[in-house]
């Protein structure tokens, strides 16, 4: 199904830092032009999938989550024509690891005006791992309204899934060690976009 | 975060701003359809009143409710406390059939903080005696900064009966933390012995005269209720005398700055301390401050326990 899978990404360990922030041992994965072009990718198998940007809302689960969210929306604007509507998601409230963590506080959770009764709610979010941030985002959706359809989008899909959820637009699949980091770093909030791999010592 | 929140003293400014964070969330979950979120499920509160209290207990139940807990209010009239059970007990029997939060008011100064050091829970304060009301100081503060913006150099009246007090002992911690400059104005029977030390010390000011004060044109003005309960002291002579000098009048009304939000903690004695016209105003955040009372309480719910109880000891 997903039968684009991107090849001759991988970069050599980075020796120049651009800000100074990078000392890992990690290695790019996806490079900002990378990203652009998953993330157009992604716009079009959306709009593929629900044959026009018709009852769509796409909804951005913080952090990461959101400017991609927003990203995709202007590209599909721009296929378009149309303004679809964006939201953004915290699931704070609903993990299921509430109980291991110090409490923060939750960040903004904001609905299109239509709300989400009888959409197709494409969740988007940065990094699908084990899947229980989607678990609360489900449940959270669920809270918030009754979609007609929900559907995920991600920008890196790496693996190691402890529920039954599957994404249906990912942006890479990149086959990970539980122990590495995937971290996914984006202009709006980190000032660059890539996503990088590291650690796990192999 | 502290495990307890007994006093404001218990919060630094960062956990005031976490707080008013996650409250500005809550808020927006009393506005949907299926007002529910599942941070306290599975948990345990008990609302322990030994005061009568209505906003306050059911502002608590209503929080603990949409975040999920299991909410059981015990009030000590028609319970072991009146048959002569000594705090402690009472406290060691309710915390033993396994809750995970306790809500405490009491009408004896100190009360919660001595029951916090008993228990391996977290104890919030709902009112203890005169002294400390926290989270009604910190709903007040939050009403104000939603109306007012930042609170920073805003000039904050409070007016009334300051010696019986908690709800000005808590707001003056947290309006001062926040930036707020405070002037509190009573008859001088009713301003607690050693105000000018303690208003030197903490950098508030005090006076007699409420047409001075408003004269200012304060940025809000914050009236306290009139206990009738505690005015057996003979500290005014007649309720008429203490509307007149200090109450919220029509005329006073006048002098205000049109947008300056007018604060009542509740239950309001119309026409003693508040006039109806200034109860009712547009400028009034009265039923602000109640709404603003759930979200707070949720939000100090879920900070003090859905997270791991660090304190629990075998």
């Amino acid at each position: 199904m997903r039968r684009r899978r991107r090849s001759g990404t991988l970069m050599p360990a980075r020796t120049e830092v651009p800000d100074g922030t990078i000392h890992d041992d990690g290695r790019t994965v996806l490079d900002a032009r990378d990203v652009s072009r998953a993330l157009t990718r992604i716009s079009h198998e959306i709009l593929e999938r629900n044959r026009g940007a018709e009852s769509l809302v796409l909804l951005g689960i913080h952090t990461r989550g959101v400017p991609l969210a927003q990203r995709i929306a202007e590209k599909i604007q721009a296929v378009e024509g149309t303004p679809v509507d964006v939201g953004t998601l915290d699931v704070t409230m609903y993990r299921d690891d509430l109980r291991s963590h110090p409490t923060r506080a939750p960040h903004h959770t904001q609905m299109p005006a239509g709300g989400v009764d009888g959409k197709v709610v494409v969740l988007v979010d940065d990094v699908l791992f084990s899947g229980r941030t989607i678990r609360a985002a489900l449940d959270a959706v669920a809270d918030l309204g009754r979609p007609d359809v929900v559907r995920l989008a991600v920008l890196v899909d790496r693996g190691h899934r402890e529920l039954p959820i599957r994404a249906d637009h990912v942006g890479k699949n990149l086959p990970s060690a539980r122990t590495e980091r995937v971290g996914v770093r984006l202009a709006e909030i980190d000032g660059i976009d890539e996503v990088r791999i590291s650690g796990g010592g192999s | 975060m502290k495990k307890h929140l007994l006093s404001i003293d218990d919060l630094s400014r960062d956990d005031i701003e976490a707080l008013f964070e996650t409250a500005a969330e809550m808020h927006d979950v009393q506005h949907r359809s299926v007002k529910k979120l599942p941070a306290l499920r599975g948990r345990t509160v008990i609302n322990l009143f030994f005061e009568d209290s209505t906003r306050t207990r059911s502002s608590f139940e209503i929080a603990g409710k949409w975040l999920s807990a299991d909410v059981i209010n015990i009030s000590a009239k028609g319970s072991s406390a009146s048959k002569g059970e000594s705090l402690r007990d009472t406290v060691l029997t309710v915390t033993a059939m396994g809750i995970d939060g306790l809500v405490m008011r009491h009408g004896a100064s100190g009360a919660a903080h001595q029951v916090a050091g008993w228990l391996d829970v977290p104890v919030v304060n709902a009112g203890d005696g005169m002294h400390e009301h926290p989270t009604q100081a910190l709903l007040d503060a939050y009403t104000l900064r939603r109306r007012l913006g930042s609170l920073e150099g805003r000039h904050v009246a409070i007016v009334g009966d300051l010696t019986h007090s908690r709800v000005f002992r808590s707001n003056i911690k947290c309006l001062a933390m926040l930036g707020a400059r405070v002037t509190v104005v009573a008859p001088p029977t009713l301003m607690p012995a050693g105000i000018d030390a303690w208003a030197k010390d903490a950098g508030f000011g005090t006076s007699w005269d409420l047409d001075e004060v408003l004269a200012e044109e304060p940025d809000a003005v914050m009236m306290l209720r009139v206990q009738r309960e505690r005015m057996s002291g003979g500290y005014f002579p007649t309720a008429r005398e203490y509307t007149v000098g200090y109450g919220l009048t029509r005329e006073r009304l006048a002098m205000l700055k049109p947008d300056a939000p007018i604060c009542h903690p509740g239950p309001m004695n119309r026409g003693l301390e508040i006039a109806p016209e200034a109860a009712d105003a547009a400028a009034s955040a009265v039923l602000d401050q109640v709404s603003a009372g759930v979200a707070i309480r949720m939000s100090v719910l879920y900070h003090l326990i859905a997270g791991p109880n660090e304190g629990v000891t075998p």
